[in-house]
């Protein structure tokens, strides 16, 4: 019993550290491959080639003087960026970071904790994250902050449903579990999901993206109409979490488009590549090789993301509603019917 | 811990903080909190189902009630900015008649619960029912008529959702 509580608390600790570390230094590459794209240098100074910039800007974001407006709801003013930065990190105990590691005779499962609904799991906390926004908006009591909370929620909640049914399609052709253990190892020999879900991972892909509300779905915090959108009224480390936990959002969700679509921990010729180094099952080598390719994975993501938010402009509200609604609305729905039809001819289901 | 096992514990700090917050949720003054506390009963509930072993109804629950219905609810109070003061006093005699409704209730329900100890339970089914296999399992054979059923229905409310979303058409739009 001890030495299990010791090893989930030493897991959610490492996954914590991880996800935190992780988007600290998502911040710093955010602004340096803006930099490239824009032919410039980007933050040089602090540290070596700016690699304490991370730091410099949390030291900052801390010290900034904080400000409560006095018309707004102070309790809920206050729990708004707190549960927004909750359900960003709690996405992260479902994701499989690497093989389970065999040590002393005891396996080790490289996860927080695998449960048998993981995907609902994913999808009812990004349900709950839009309350953050729209609790934070709301006690501000400024009209520009309440426009961006209905659009956040609105955006989110539209988001989800064609995201729900790439989802549901996925989980039919990867042998019907919920579990994103069983979906990785389902991907361990043959071919990663994105080979029978393009259209499906196009629409999650979109989706994640609206669900991030990173660029070009950026519209709740879009400055050019809404000053600074939901977080108008924040100052110091209250915006801080704000910002923080959308590149903690981005993180998450790279990481599961990784684990989904692209096999996780799996990489082509992994089994002959460990039968030539001479590693056994349940290798500490092999775990961290496996995690060093789903970090590599979420790291392309990552610079997908920020691709794009440096490349496309904004949507303006009404296209990006048309887009949810009438393009990838019906688009995931027949990926879904192809999905069954295809299923059905392999023989994987019955009727 | 005192002769009670911990899901004993467990349940019963979630009863009890289930009663707390959907006394709150009437008890608020602020629409707004209200809703809140609505949310946080529903988290309660949701963890009420994961003591039953039913994992797959306490997500959807989480997802469909606190994640989609509740939040259109907040959109809703947000938009029309109800605040604790344009709820008004209710009168006297109003309160006075509720109350006593109230305990007539209790009342019922106090001689409805009296001889509940000497029922005997039945288990329907196996403690594995919640888990989404079998739930999929029972669903599309046993229930497969009530649930397709229960599917129009909603396909109908939808379409009665639209209909009544729908702007309505102008003199002009019609002549046209």
């Amino acid at each position: 019993m001890t030495a299990f509580i010791i090893y989930k608390a030493i897991m959610c600790g490492a996954v914590f550290l991880l996800c935190l570390g992780a988007a600290a230094y998502a911040t710093l590459w955010e602004r340096k491959f803006a930099a490239f794209l824009q032919d410039r240098k980007g933050p040089s100074r602090a540290g070596w080639g700016g690699l304490l910039q991370p730091l410099a800007d949390g030291v900052k974001m801390f010290m900034k003087e904080e400000i409560i407006p006095n018309v707004s709801n102070r309790s809920l003013f206050i729990l708004g960026p707190s549960i927004f930065m909750v359900t960003a990190v709690i996405t992260s105990s479902v994701i499989p970071w690497a093989k389970p590691v065999l040590i002393n005779g005891v396996t080790y499962d490289l996860q927080i904790t695998d449960i048998n609904i993981g995907v609902i799991y994913l999808l009812g906390v990004a349900s709950i994250g839009v309350y953050g926004i729209m609790i934070g908006g709301w006690a501000s009591n400024n009209k520009f902050a309440l426009l961006g909370a209905v659009r956040a929620s609105s955006q989110m909640i539209s988001y989800e449903i064609p995201m729900g049914i790439a989802l549901i399609a996925l989980i039919i052709s990867s042998g019907g579990s919920l579990s994103l253990k069983e979906i990785v190892e389902g991907q361990d020999v043959g071919f990663a999901n994105i080979v029978w879900q393009p259209l499906g991972f196009l629409i999650f892909f979109i989706c994640a993206l609206a669900e991030t509300n990173r660029a070009p779905f950026d519209l709740p915090e879009c400055e050019t109409e809404l000053v600074g959108g939901y977080h108008t009224e924040y100052s110091s480390m209250k915006l801080g979490l704000f910002l923080f936990a959308e590149y903690i959002n981005m993180f998450i969700s790279s990481a599961v488009m990784a684990t989904m679509y692209f096999g996780g921990y799996n990489f082509p010729f992994a089994h002959e590549l460990y039968a030539k180094l001479g590693l056994a099952d349940g290798s500490v080598w092999i775990s961290l090789i496996g995690f060093g390719a789903l970090i590599t994975k979420i790291f392309g993501f990552i610079c997908l993301f920020m691709w794009i938010r440096w490349t496309l402009p904004r949507f303006r509200y009404d296209q990006l509603m048309n887009l949810g609604w009438k393009s990838l609305l019906p688009l995931s729905l027949l990926n879904l019917a192809i999905t069954v039809a295809v299923e059905y001819f392999r023989g994987n289901i019955h009727f | 811990m005192l002769g009670y096992t911990i899901t004993q514990w467990l349940f019963g700090v979630l009863s009890l903080m289930a009663i707390m917050f959907a006394l709150m949720v009437v008890f608020t003054r602020n629409p707004v909190n209200s809703v809140l506390y609505l949310v946080l009963t529903f988290f309660c509930i949701a963890g009420h189902y994961l003591l039953l072993n039913a994992q797959f109804l306490a997500v959807v629950h989480i997802v469909v009630y606190a994640g989609a219905i509740m939040v259109l609810f907040l959109f809703i109070i947000m938009l029309m900015n109800l605040n604790a003061d344009t709820e008004p006093r209710k009168h006297i005699v109003t309160r006075v008649i509720a109350g006593c409704i109230g305990g007539v209730l209790l009342f019922v329900m106090v001689g409805a619960l009296k001889g509940a100890e000497q029922l005997q339970l039945v288990q329907g089914g196996s403690s594995q029912i919640g888990l989404v296999k079998n739930l999929g399992k029972v669903l599309f054979t046993e229930f497969l008529f009530p649930f397709e059923i229960a599917s129009i229905l909603l396909l109908s409310a939808l379409v009665g959702a639209i209909m009544i979303g729908k702007r309505e058409k102008t003199v002009e739009e019609i002549g046209n």
